[in-house]
Formats: structure tokens, C-alpha cells, sequence
């Protein structure tokens, strides 16, 4: 059943949009077929289609691990960008700009900058009871607003005709394309790593099993004495991690420069990919693909038949709505009762 | 004239079981009838059957010699059918009347409706002030509003499932004469129980059902407690074997002047408790429900912490401050009193829920779960403590509460541990596995474990304790030697009418009567 629940939403998530389509003047097939169909026509959509569900299937492994100990860190946008700044920060001003070294410390950089974001809400969860929810969700607009200091301030390259922009990278900080005509590039590599280092601590490991207790019975995880603290730390620095990572991989990928838009909302999205995923490993890089051809499907229809931009996070939408409702649905059942007056006439009667 | 209850022939089948077999009784007006049988004798069923909550697959059903067709609660309830259930369904933040207001099917009209309540209370020697609110109220006293609620429908028939299983000895008395009054007047009383004593005392005739099927109807006055058992087990009926306790030098389990604050409004405060607990010996804490026991067994378990190390101290190191986990190293186990949530994940597998506790056994190697291990180990307190599951795959939430509980204390046993806090043990379980676990318990402290349990069933303190604690408003008796005292003496200590020193306190929690 748990698994029935992002099948149904998917397919209710289809009609919808079929109607949505008909009720602004398109044909829905042909429609659905230039949104989910033509983007993986070509070699260019398949790699386009990898390149996007990349950073979204890393930062739902990550957010997932939090999610499994009810830790709900909704600001992996932030993590993303302040990852994505620290890693261009070092990109752009380390010393020697052909150091084989300047990748991998960029990735450091990157991760750190995530889980240091993410560190600040667990902090104040575990020692102040603060919601994390709120917290991260505000520190992502201090990361947007800092980014956007930083390129129309600071970091501005002097070359770039007033544009609010960073130089771009050097080569040796950005991943290698596996064929120049793509925008594919090896850092797919790092999430393949994500997805089997998520599957072996949320299914095999001990951390991973009190993480697991924690957020199905807080009072089960209090009995056998696991940390609360813990959990709290470990969910948001995984999610911070990871979203910091995916900010790097960006930056050093398709971007290869800092602007004051760098991500599509791979971090909201990328919490929906995680419960579309059911916070199961696997899940979640089919719920990543999902995701992604919603994007470039929507990129596709904004061109190909001028249908506007907001149609994918309108689709994004629909689907979360299903997919809670179908969880409803599927883990409670609805009965009506009826109104008191029939049952007093019962009684009288 | 004709019965006010009956039932001819009554089939139930569930998948796999058969719930009620050929089930036939009746009921006159005015009789207090008891269904006696252990827990998975179809009892709850059959009631579900009289109330309508459930549909016998055949079988007919009369009521004062009309036969019921199609039955349902709201039917019941025009009949004249009430059922007061064990566990009460309350809002605890509103008050008496509010509560019953919201369960009432017609419109109401508080002030006239509160004066009912006053009334009726009054006149069934129960008084409720209909404006308290319920979390003020002590278990007792909520008691008494669910069967107020019950006779504001002037019923004919009322059902009372396990009504005393959290009632002190002197508020069953109370209710007892409650009962018979309302008999005297004509209502008739399904008494759902295990207890052959209360069976004995309070009802007029008794039907015995033991795997779904009736075993023998009783006059329960007239015949012994041995020959009602026999027909609720079978023949073979366990005994317990408490061999003489022979006890460590020290104390394994040392309270020095525990004192904590409630944690919350609903909570009770602890003030001074002193006690210890040798090997080899097994210490119960007698009391009525919510007058501190909580609060004590968190922080004797490290569920909470507390300030001064040693208030609490385990084979003689300081221990208060010390998490769950922690003490575990130090040799303690612990059962809690709930089963789902607390000592068992309800989603997760048997096998997970061995890994909850028993990750020091070999169920975890470096860092990760071992799989084959934590099976190995829910299979074998499956096989040992006869639990009903399909093997160590089956998720927590699919056992009854009783086989949870075998496996809940099957788990912390197989611990091998040096402390064990058990609370109410035999929760819900049924006759033959609550001796079985009582049994196990014993042989644990006789092997040199030193046991504290927790229970509000005297029967079962005074069966297995060597000594007893009896806690009042967050107050702690001395010790006092079961061999020489008595049910009066801890039900007098229950209801703080000996602890003499702070009568002046509130008597908000748990003062009966």
C-alpha cells in the first residue's frame, strides 16, 4: 500500500493535468506527450533529464535520513545555495587556480558550508526547543539574500559588463562532461555514492535503526535511552550535507558561476521527491526522475506551445497533494456519521 | 415473563478463529449476570454481539422476548442496551458535563443537564460534581461518570467490562453497591471479569466461556473459586511456586530521598522517596493509578533524569543522571507499562523491536544491525515465552496486547539482568500467560535478580512480592513484609489514610471516596 499511494498520485496527478491542458485550449494528449515524452527523445533530454534528477535525487537522500526521525528540515534550499557559494568562493579565489586539489576542496567547502547552515537549527532545536521547520525555512531566504550580495556586491566579476555575476570558474573546478555536446557531467557519480551510502545507514545500520525509532515512537527511542539530541543533529547535518554537496556540483557543473538565480527550487522540490520515494533510497532516485522530467517538461511546453512557467511547480504541487491525500486515504478510513437528529428519531421511535 | 436477554445459539468466525461458538444465555430483569473467561475467550465479542458493534454470522438475539434483526449501536441504545468500556472515552480537558454532552444523540441543555448528572449521582451513591473538569478527576471518579452517562438513558441493560480492574478495594465496594442498587431496581448487569472473587460476591449467576465456547453457567455463590477457575482453563490450572527469597548483601536498586517536580499540570509530584531493592528479592509498589508511579519508574528506568546522581543508585553506582541506555549497561531491564509506543516500535518487526534493547547481545556489529541475529534472538523469545506471531517478521502492532507483553518481558529476561522494573506486568494478559509470566518473574529474583514491580492488581503484588511499597500522592511507605499484613492494611495506605502527616494536601488525585 505504501508503495500504491505514489502510483495513484502519479496517474490522478496525470488526469489533472490532462483537464488543466483542455481547459486552456490544448489538445491533452499531444500536450502530455510534448511534456513527458519529447524532453527523452533526444540524447540531449536524456542527459539534461540526469543532470537535473542528479542534484534533486542527493538532496532527498539526505533530507530523507532527517525525515525517517521526523526531523524536518524544509531548508535545503538554503544549504544548497550557501553550499554553492562557499564552493565558488573557493573556486574563484584559491591560490593556484590549476590545482588538481581545487575540486575536492571545493567539495569540502561545499559540504561543510551545508552542514554548517543546517547546524545553526539544530543547535537551537536541541538546546532551545526551536522549530526546525521554521527555522530553516527563514535561514533559506538569509542564504538567497546573501548570495545576492555577494554577486551584486563583492564578488561581482569586474569583466561582466556590470551583470549581476561571478567570473566563471576555472577549469579545473568544474567536473568533466562526459561528452562536450552535453551538459552531463561526472558528478552523477557523487550521487550514486549518496543513494548506496543512504541505503546501507537507513536499512543496515545501528544509527540508522535508532534514527528509525526515534521517528516512529519518540517514546520507544526515550525507553532504550537513544539520544533525541542525535537525531536532531544527525537528520539536519545529512540533509545539510547533501544539499550543500548538490549546491557545489551545480556550481561546478552546468552554472560554472555564481548568479543571484542558481537553482530551479531543487531544495523544495527535492521534498517531494523524498516522500514520493516513501524515504526509501531507491524510491527516491525514481521519485528524482519523476521530478525532473516535470522541469523539463515544463521547460518543453513553456517553448514548444508558450503554456507559462509555472506549470511545473503547478504539476509539483498536484502531485504532493495527491500523494498526501492518497496516504490519507490509504492509513485512515473516512466514515460518515450521521447527523444527531436521525439517531434521537431512532431512539424515540 | 420474559428474560430481558437472550441468546440462542450464537456463531462468530473471524479468519482463522472462531470467536463465539454455539453461545446461548440469558438474562432476567434485575439478575447481575457474569461472563467470565480469560482474555481471548470471546468475551469482548460476545459483548460486541449484545451491543451490536459486531453481527453474528447466526444465531438469534431476543430482547424482552422480541428477537433484534438487524442490531446496531444506536438500536441497542433505543433498547435500553449501555456499555460502560474498560478503557473510558473522555476529554480530559472539559468538564463532566461537556463530556457528557457530547456523547448525548439529542439536543441538550448544560445547566439542566448538569443537575441531572448532580441527581442521579447522588442517588446511585456516586457523587460527581458535573463541573469538574476530568483531568482533576482520579480514575475512580471517571469511572463514575461513564456510568452516569450510562444511566442518564435509564437503561435495562447494562454492560461493565473488567469495571474494577483500576479501582481500589474500597471504591469496587462502592461500586458493588451502586450495581446492586441499580439490580434492585430492575436494570440487568453484564459483569465482564477474570476475577473470580468480585464474580463470587457480586453476581447471581455466571457463564463461563473458554475458546469461544460456553463451559458452564454457575451460581457463583454457591460454587468455589477452584471449580469457576477449572472451567475458565480447562483442567490444567497453573500454580505458583515462590520458593523463600534469599537476598544479596547489597541492595541492588538504591531510592535515597527521591524528590522530582511534575512535569506537567497532570503530573504528580515525588516527594522524598526512599527505598532499595536486594538480589534475590522481588519489592512491588502498591497504589491506585496516577499518584506517582509514572513519574517514579521514569526516573528509576532513565527515561528521566535527575540532578542529584545519587538518588538513585544501581549495584551501588550513583545512576540518576544517567540515560536509559546507560543504566542498561549498569545491568537493568525494564517493561513498561505500555506496550505499543514505548516498549515496542508498533510499525516495526518483532526482530527490529529486539534490537531496541538487546542491541548489546550481538544483535549490532560494528555499527551495523545484524539481521540474522536480531531474527534469531525474536525467534527465540517467541519460542520460550510462547508468543502468538507469525515468526520474527511479523510487525509489533499486529499482536495482541498480551502476547506483546510475553515478548516485551520474554526480551528484557533474555537480558540476563541484574535489575528488572516491571510495570503492571500482566496488563491484559490472560490467566494461563500471567502465571506464566508471574512464574518467570519469580525464578528471575529467586536466581539472584533483584525485581521491582509496579502493578495495580493487589492480587498479583501479594502473589509473587516479598515486600511491598505502597505510594500515595507521590508519597512512599516504608516497606512493609507481605507475609505480615494484609489487603486492608495497603488499601487503607492507597487511599493516604494512614500516611497521617499530610492529610491537609489536596485531594484532587486519587482520593476515592
Amino acid at each position: 500500500m505504501r508503495i500504491a499511494a505514489p502510483v495513484l498520485a502519479s496517474v490522478l496527478t496525470l488526469i489533472v493535468g490532462s483537464v488543466f491542458f483542455a481547459s486552456l485550449g490544448h489538445d491533452p494528449l499531444p500536450t502530455l506527450y510534448a511534456f513527458f515524452v519529447e524532453p527523452l527523445n533526444s540524447m540531449n533530454g536524456l542527459s539534461e533529464w540526469l543532470l537535473k534528477a542528479s542534484p534533486l535525487i542527493l538532496i532527498a537522500c539526505g533530507l530523507a535520513v532527517g525525515f525517517r526521525a521526523n526531523v524536518w528540515n524544509i531548508g535545503a534550499e538554503g544549504q544548497f545555495t550557501m553550499g554553492a557559494i562557499a564552493a565558488s568562493g573557493v573556486g574563484l579565489f584559491w591560490p593556484d587556480p590549476e590545482s588538481a586539489l581545487l575540486l575536492p576542496l571545493m567539495f569540502l567547502g561545499g559540504m561543510a558550508a551545508g552542514m554548517a547552515w543546517a547546524a545553526i537549527p539544530a543547535f537551537l532545536r536541541s538546546r532551545m526547543n526551536t522549530n526546525e521547520i521554521l527555522v530553516t525555512l527563514m535561514m533559506t531566504y538569509i542564504a538567497t539574500l546573501f548570495l545576492s550580495y555577494l554577486v551584486h556586491g563583492p564578488w561581482r566579476d569586474p569583466a561582466g559588463f556590470n551583470y549581476p555575476q561571478t567570473a566563471l570558474l576555472p577549469a579545473a573546478a568544474m567536473f568533466q562532461s562526459f561528452d562536450p555536446a552535453y551538459r552531463l557531467n561526472s558528478s552523477i557519480f557523487v550521487t550514486v555514492v549518496a543513494v548506496l551510502l543512504m541505503w546501507l545507514f537507513t536499512d543496515r545500520s545501528f544509527l540508522g535503526y535508532k534514527m528509525s525509532v526515534s521517528g516512529a515512537a519518540p517514546l520507544a527511542a526515550r525507553y532504550a535511552g537513544f539520544r533525541e539530541s542525535a537525531a536532531v543533529w544527525i537528520g539536519l547535518l545529512a540533509g545539510g550535507a547533501a544539499a550543500g554537496i548538490a549546491g557545489m556540483a551545480e556550481a561546478a557543473g552546468p552554472l560554472g558561476q555564481l548568479s543571484p538565480q542558481i537553482s530551479p527550487g531543487y531544495g523544495f522540490a527535492a521534498i517531494i521527491v523524498a516522500f514520493i520515494g516513501r524515504l526509501n533510497a531507491f524510491g527516491i532516485v525514481l521519485g528524482g526522475l519523476l521530478m525532473s522530467l516535470l522541469f523539463l517538461g515544463g521547460e518543453g511546453v513553456q517553448m514548444t506551445l508558450g503554456l507559462p512557467s509555472a506549470l511545473t511547480r503547478i504539476f509539483q504541487g498536484i502531485l504532493l497533494f495527491f500523494l498526501l491525500a492518497a496516504d490519507f486515504f490509504i492509513f485512515y478510513r473516512v466514515r460518515l456519521v450521521r447527523p444527531a437528529r436521525d439517531a434521537h428519531a431512532l431512539e424515540t421511535a | 415473563m420474559h428474560p430481558r436477554l437472550e441468546l440462542r445459539n450464537i456463531c462468530k468466525r473471524y479468519p482463522g478463529v472462531v470467536a463465539n461458538d454455539d453461545v446461548s444465555l440469558s438474562i432476567q430483569p434485575g439478575e447481575i449476570h457474569a461472563v467470565l473467561g480469560e482474555n481471548g475467550a470471546g468475551k469482548s465479542t460476545l459483548m460486541k454481539i449484545i451491543y451490536g458493534a459486531a453481527q453474528a454470522d447466526s444465531g438469534e438475539i431476543f430482547c424482552d422476548g422480541n428477537p433484534i434483526a438487524a442490531h446496531n449501536p444506536a438500536t441497542s441504545r433505543a433498547l435500553g442496551i449501555e456499555m460502560v468500556y474498560q478503557h473510558f472515552a473522555l476529554f480530559e480537558s472539559v468538564s463532566v458535563v461537556e463530556n457528557i454532552a457530547l456523547s448525548a444523540s439529542s439536543a441538550f441543555d448544560l445547566p439542566s443537564l448538569a443537575e441531572k448528572i448532580r441527581e442521579l449521582s447522588l442517588r446511585y451513591g456516586m457523587p460527581i460534581d458535573p463541573h469538574r473538569q476530568v483531568h482533576d478527576l482520579s480514575v475512580g471518579e471517571r469511572q463514575r461518570v461513564e456510568i452516569v452517562r450510562c444511566l442518564l438513558q435509564a437503561p435495562k441493560l447494562l454492560i461493565l467490562d473488567e469495571p474494577t480492574s483500576v479501582l481500589t478495594p474500597q471504591a469496587v465496594v462502592k461500586l458493588f453497591e451502586t450495581l446492586r442498587q441499580l439490580a434492585a431496581e430492575g436494570c440487568s448487569i453484564v459483569y465482564i471479569s477474570h476475577k473470580l472473587d468480585e464474580v463470587q460476591e457480586l453476581c447471581d449467576t455466571a457463564t463461563v466461556l473458554r475458546n469461544g465456547k460456553v463451559t458452564g453457567t454457575a451460581r457463583p455463590k454457591e460454587t468455589t473459586s477452584l471449580e469457576l477457575a477449572r472451567m475458565m482453563v480447562g483442567s490444567k490450572l497453573p500454580e505458583m511456586h515462590v520458593s523463600p527469597a534469599t537476598l544479596s548483601k547489597k541492595p541492588v536498586l538504591e531510592v535515597n530521598n527521591l524528590s522530582a517536580k511534575a512535569r506537567d499540570h497532570f503530573g504528580v509530584e515525588l516527594k522524598d522517596v526512599s527505598f532499595d531493592v536486594h538480589g534475590g528479592e522481588i519489592v512491588g509498589l502498591a497504589g491506585v493509578s496516577g499518584n506517582g508511579q509514572a513519574e517514579l519508574i521514569a526516573l528509576l528506568s532513565g527515561e528521566r533524569t535527575h540532578g542529584r546522581s545519587d538518588a538513585v543508585r544501581i549495584s551501588g553506582t550513583p545512576a540518576a543522571g544517567l540515560r536509559a541506555d546507560e543504566r542498561r549497561k549498569l545491568g537493568l531491564a525494564f517493561v513498561p507499562e505500555e506496550r505499543l509506543g514505548r516498549g515496542a516500535v508498533p510499525s516495526h518487526t518483532l526482530w527490529e523491536n529486539a534490537v531496541l534493547t538487546a542491541h548489546r547481545f550481538g544483535t549490532v556489529r560494528k555499527g551495523l544491525v545484524d539481521r540474522r541475529k536480531a531474527s534469531a534472538f525474536a525467534a527465540g523469545v517467541i519460542d520460550k515465552f510462547k508468543v502468538k506471531a507469525n515468526g520474527p517478521g511479523s510487525t509489533a502492532q499486529s499482536l495482541s496486547g498480551g502476547n506483546l507483553q510475553k515478548f516485551i518481558v520474554g526480551r528484557e529476561i533474555a537480558l540476563a539482568p541484574k535489575l528488572l522494573l516491571v510495570s503492571q506486568p500482566t496488563w491484559g494478559v490472560d490467566v494461563g500467560a500471567s502465571a506464566f509470566i508471574r512464574q518467570t518473574i519469580v525464578d528471575l529474583s529467586r536466581a539472584g535478580t533483584a525485581v521491582f514491580v509496579v502493578s495495580e492488581e493487589l492480587d498479583e503484588l501479594f502473589e509473587i512480592c516479598d515486600r511491598l511499597l505502597v505510594i500515595c500522592q507521590g508519597r512512599v511507605s516504608p516497606p512493609l513484609v507481605r507475609k505480615s499484613t494484609d489487603r486492608e492494611e495497603i488499601g487503607l495506605l492507597m487511599t493516604g489514610r494512614t500516611m497521617g502527616k499530610d492529610k491537609t494536601g489536596s485531594s484532587s488525585v486519587a482520593l476515592q471516596d
